[in-house]
């Protein structure tokens, strides 16, 4: 049983390290970017290809699969991105999915079908037994790793000046720029986080969920958005409540009840959804 | 008042250019039956973005989940068919029953939240069905989908992959999506539609006004609901197949684009959208099968950079 | 008989546009979540073509490939147009077992023959007189699993298969054969299509203490089963891991690492398959492709192969009912090893091979150690 609630945090850490960066795009900066997934594809094969091509140890991979992206992000986001921040939600789904289509056959032309295998350290392979409980140690290691990356994100982004400044900035960027705040930068500061924490978490499923290929953007989109949404599209903390409540129900769901396992997951949210308009972690009625 | 009666009928009028819109694709199947099948397609998704564009463009609600009604529409259809009743018109008439119904139950979903709750809360309801038609395999063949056969239009003309099929299964989808426009043209310019603009526009202000938004809601979801219903009963019919893909998140995210490639709004968009949609998809493809997608992202993308609006000017109809 | 068919032809007001063509419809998903099986068949079939040449009997094979994105009506309609529009003698590919089930009326009404290179389900040839198959049925590779497993000092399994027809077949066959064989099946357990994580299945199969566990998933999910199983402690557990090839799919075996050592699995076709055929045909494969073939990739290859020999057969006549006529007891010799079509049920004869992953020359194959000679699909077999 214990056993269970560990592989249940676990999945929910998975679920909420692909999901991260969407928290903090949708969540925070309220841009529904739906091309979230084609950054931790990103991700994924950096770490992938450093390590398989150019032999890389995977934990020095990992700052790569974090900064590459951002930095595609970042360049996305002056040229193209700040473009829509005030435009219509359609054009932002229209766009962001453009640019889904375009990078699954980009990746599929320059890298191939054959989806791209992460093989782990031996000191991240095997298994903890601790009285009858046990845990992969690479699942051990993302709950930690995930857990750090939710603390610290949730101090950078909230509790900081920087994060005061930054929901007063898509509050009202105009008042925010004539109080002297920086908008441009603040945006693409974030910006880069949330693709940079997107290309992480890629990078971390990468090797759970079989490899990455060209199918990653689309393939975990909605689990992405489900996750995002349950926890409240507000800040970080909402995301990663939101995504350890699906990994433990989903996991308990598919052992105790495995014929009715692949609708707890769209149960939860749907009743979660109905109960709690704004996600489980909403502060107070937006919009 | 009478003004506004006055203004109401002048809305009412069909413009010529509306008008050769429909002669046009008539014209097309006529003379194009090589192509029929793909034309069908178009106009079956054209009359699947419309019912978005009801709740989308007419009420300002978002949806990922038409795909539910889609799904259950067509296996209304094929279950129908395999036990015995093989009209085509009897299909799609009685698509409408079940998809109004659980387009009424779930409405309620929709009343509270924001955006993102909406767009989830149907996308879970889409794919929560998928499920369950995957689960009752003994009445929809599960995963290996539904095949059946209908009988000919008016006891007359067959529909389906032979012969003059496919040129009959284009015109049938056409009259329907004739009728059904027009439909929603008398929905849209009634008063019921006009207060659904309202409810759109400041739901707050609507409530002040007296309208209620929340049971016009659920009336137009209802409605949505059962034209996408129509839809799917046609799409299983034109090629007497239901599968499980009918459900599935890409139909909904397709209709989306579809209708917002078109512009939403005016009722014509989605049909224009599906049009370029299918129309694109079918020439890049046949080009090149592995990388088309790329192509069409690239066309959204700049479709949104050059002004959706701008362009979609350019080809819409006077209202 | 040029002359009677041209005639027959100005008769029908059909212009006999490129007579001399013969065109083959080939129908596959090139994109979305199935896109891996279209790339190899794509490769499969023109490897073909290129190897033997365009002309077969004095015609010019035309090869048309299309995406049907996996949907079923999409399927349906290029499979029309295909034959009305493009004037096509043969359809092929079909990644999936829905797809393959949409266009047998057309290929019954059309009298088009419809060769089927990848879907697997074991029922889809009885859906029309014209479907032919060249790739495999999921109970001719799962019975002799069970057969080997029994004979291995395996008692008892717990069998995990994706929740569609394909993983039906496997755990139903897989299961019968079994039980027949004297051994003990504790539970079978179905898994969603969608499925990103199996560690709660797994550890049910823990606790269930099996010998072994059987699993069937569609190729793709191979590589996360396997990592999986060795995290959740399985392996350490002493359970063997056994199942059809779908889950040691070559394509991407090489990618999974150690996990993959020693996993022992039933099928039809290894790329280290140790004949002077797959030599040739793997090299040649590779150097046009830069990637490995699979079974769906040596499945179109042989596809055309059966096409090729029955225009020889016919002298270049491309009527459906001639064409499904010569293909009947077809035999040639495949990369996989010999194969037949069978005259009764038109599905494929071949022999089927236990095999275990292995390292060979820094990489990783299903290496063959046991062959069954000449399988014929055993859920055919029982219905008469």
């Amino acid at each position: 049983m214990l056993t269970l609630l560990l592989d249940g945090i676990a999945y929910g850490m998975l679920l909420f390290v692909l999901s991260a960066g969407l928290a903090v795009t949708l969540g925070l900066m309220n841009f529904i970017n739906l091309a979230h997934g084609a950054f931790a594809m990103l991700g994924g094969y950096v770490t992938a290809l450093l390590m398989n091509r150019a032999g890389v140890p995977f934990l020095a991979t990992l700052p790569l699969a974090f900064l590459i992206p951002a930095a595609v992000g970042v360049a996305l986001e002056r040229t193209l991105y700040r473009r829509l921040y005030g435009a219509s939600p359609l054009d932002q789904v229209l766009f962001t999915i453009g640019l889904v289509f375009m990078a699954m056959p980009a990746a599929n032309y320059l890298l191939g079908n054959q989806p791209q295998q992460i093989n782990l350290p031996d000191f991240l392979h095997g298994r903890l037994e601790f009285q009858g409980v046990g845990i992969g140690v690479y699942r051990l290691f993302t709950i930690l790793l995930c857990g750090a990356i939710a603390a610290s994100l949730q101090i950078f982004l909230v509790r900081t000046r920087f994060g005061a400044q930054l929901r007063a900035a898509v509050d009202d960027s105009r008042v925010a720029g004539g109080m002297g705040i920086n908008v441009d930068l603040l945006f693409a500061i974030t910006f880069a986080v949330g693709s940079g924490l997107a290309g992480l978490g890629g990078a971390l499923a990468a090797d759970v969920v079989g490899g990455v290929d060209p199918s990653f953007p689309l393939k975990f989109l909605v689990i992405m958005l489900i996750v995002v949404s349950i926890g409240g599209a507000n800040g970080v903390l909402g995301a990663l409540f939101g995504a350890l409540l699906l990994g433990v129900l989903d996991v308990l769901g598919k052992y105790y009840a495995p014929t009715i396992g692949a609708f707890i997951i769209y149960a939860v949210m749907v009743a979660t959804l109905t109960l709690r308009p704004n996600g489980l972690f909403a502060k107070g009625d937006r919009r | 008042m009478t003004d506004v009666l006055a203004h109401l009928r002048r809305r009412e009028r069909w413009g010529v250019a509306e008008i050769a819109f429909w002669l046009a694709l008539v014209a097309g199947i006529v003379a194009f039956p090589a192509r029929a099948g793909l034309v069908n397609e178009a106009l079956i998704a054209g009359l699947f973005a419309l019912s978005l564009d009801l709740i989308l463009g007419l009420t300002g609600i978002v949806s990922l989940g038409q795909a539910a009604f889609f799904g259950v529409g067509a296996y209304t259809a094929a279950i129908l068919a395999n036990a015995g009743y093989h009209d085509p018109l009897l299909g799609v008439l009685a698509a409408i029953v079940p998809t109004a119904l659980i387009g009424f139950l779930t409405a309620p979903l929709l009343l509270r939240g924001s955006d993102l709750t909406r767009l989830m809360v149907t996308m879970g309801v889409a794919l929560m069905l998928g499920e369950l038609a995957n689960r009752e395999d003994g009445l929809t063949g599960g995963a290996d989908g539904l095949n059946f056969t209908v009988a000919p239009l008016f006891g007359r003309f067959a529909i389906g992959s032979f012969g003059e099929g496919p040129r009959n299964a284009a015109l049938f989808s056409l009259a329907v999506l004739f009728a059904l426009l027009f439909v929603a043209r008398r929905l849209a310019r009634s008063p019921f539609g006009i207060s659904l603009t309202a409810v759109r526009e400041n739901r707050l202000r609507a409530g002040a006004l007296g309208i209620s938004a929340a049971w016009r809601i659920v009336a137009i979801y209802t409605i949505s609901a059962a034209f996408a219903g129509v839809a799917g009963a046609l799409l299983a019919e034109t090629t007497q197949i239901a599968s499980l893909d009918l459900f599935e998140f890409h139909r909904s995210a397709n209709v989306m684009l579809m209708l917002i490639i078109g512009g939403a709004g005016y009722l014509y968009g989605g049909v224009i959208g599906a049009g370029v949609f299918i129309l694109v998809r079918d020439v890049v493809s046949a080009e090149t099968p592995e990388y088309w997608e790329f192509w069409i992202g690239l066309m959204l993308v700049a479709l949104v950079l050059f002004g959706r609006e701008r362009l979609a000017n350019l080809v819409r109809l006077r209202r | 008989m040029k002359a009677a068919i041209l005639i027959s032809a100005l008769a029908l007001g059909v212009v006999p546009a490129m007579a001399e063509d013969v065109t083959v419809g080939m129908i596959l998903p090139m994109t979305g979540p199935s896109a891996s099986t279209g790339k190899q068949e794509k490769a499969g079939a023109e490897l073909y073509i290129a190897q033997h040449g365009d002309k077969v009997a004095g015609k010019t094979i035309k090869l048309l490939v299309k995406d049907d994105t996996g949907a079923a009506d999409v399927t349906k309609r290029l499979a029309q147009e295909a034959i009305a529009n493009d004037h096509a003698a043969a359809l092929m590919g079909f990644g999936l077992t829905p797809l393959a089930f949409a266009v047998a009326p057309i290929a019954t009404e059309a009298k088009v023959p419809e060769i089927v290179t990848a879907a697997a389900t074991a029922v889809i040839t009885e859906k029309s007189p014209f479907i032919v198959r060249t790739s495999f049925t999921l109970p001719q590779a799962s019975a002799p699993m069970a057969q080997w497993a029994a004979k291995n000092g395996i008692k008892k399994v717990v069998t995990i298969v994706t929740d569609y027809g394909p993983g039906l077949d496997a755990e139903k066959w897989f299961g019968e054969t079994f039980k027949h064989e004297g051994g003990e099946i504790i539970e079978a357990i179905r898994t969603p299509l969608k499925n990103p994580d199996f560690a709660p299945f797994l550890q049910r199969v823990k606790d269930d203490k099996p010998d072994a566990v059987f699993v069937f998933v569609p190729s793709g999910f191979g590589a996360m089963v396997m990592k999986q199983f060795i995290e959740q402690g399985l392996a350490k557990a002493g359970v063997k891991l056994i199942g059809t090839g779908d889950v040691t799919d070559d394509d991407q075996l090489n990618g999974m690492g150690e996990a993959a050592l020693g996993v022992v699995t039933a099928h039809h076709y290894s790329a280290s398959h140790d004949s002077p055929e797959n030599k040739a045909f793997v090299t040649a494969f590779e150097k046009a492709n830069g990637f490995r073939p699979n079974f769906m990739g040596v499945a179109a290859y042989d596809g055309m192969a059966l096409l090729y020999h029955a225009l020889e057969a016919t002298k270049g006549a491309t009527d459906g009912a001639g064409l499904i006529e010569a293909m009947k007891g077809a035999k040639w010799m495949s990369p996989r090893g010999p194969v037949e079509i069978d005259p009764d049920t038109r599905d494929i004869v071949q022999n089927m091979y236990v095999r275990k992953v292995e390292k060979k020359d820094g990489q990783l194959y299903n290496m063959e150690f046991e062959t069954i000679p000449m399988v014929k699909d055993p859920f055919k077999a029982t219905k008469k």
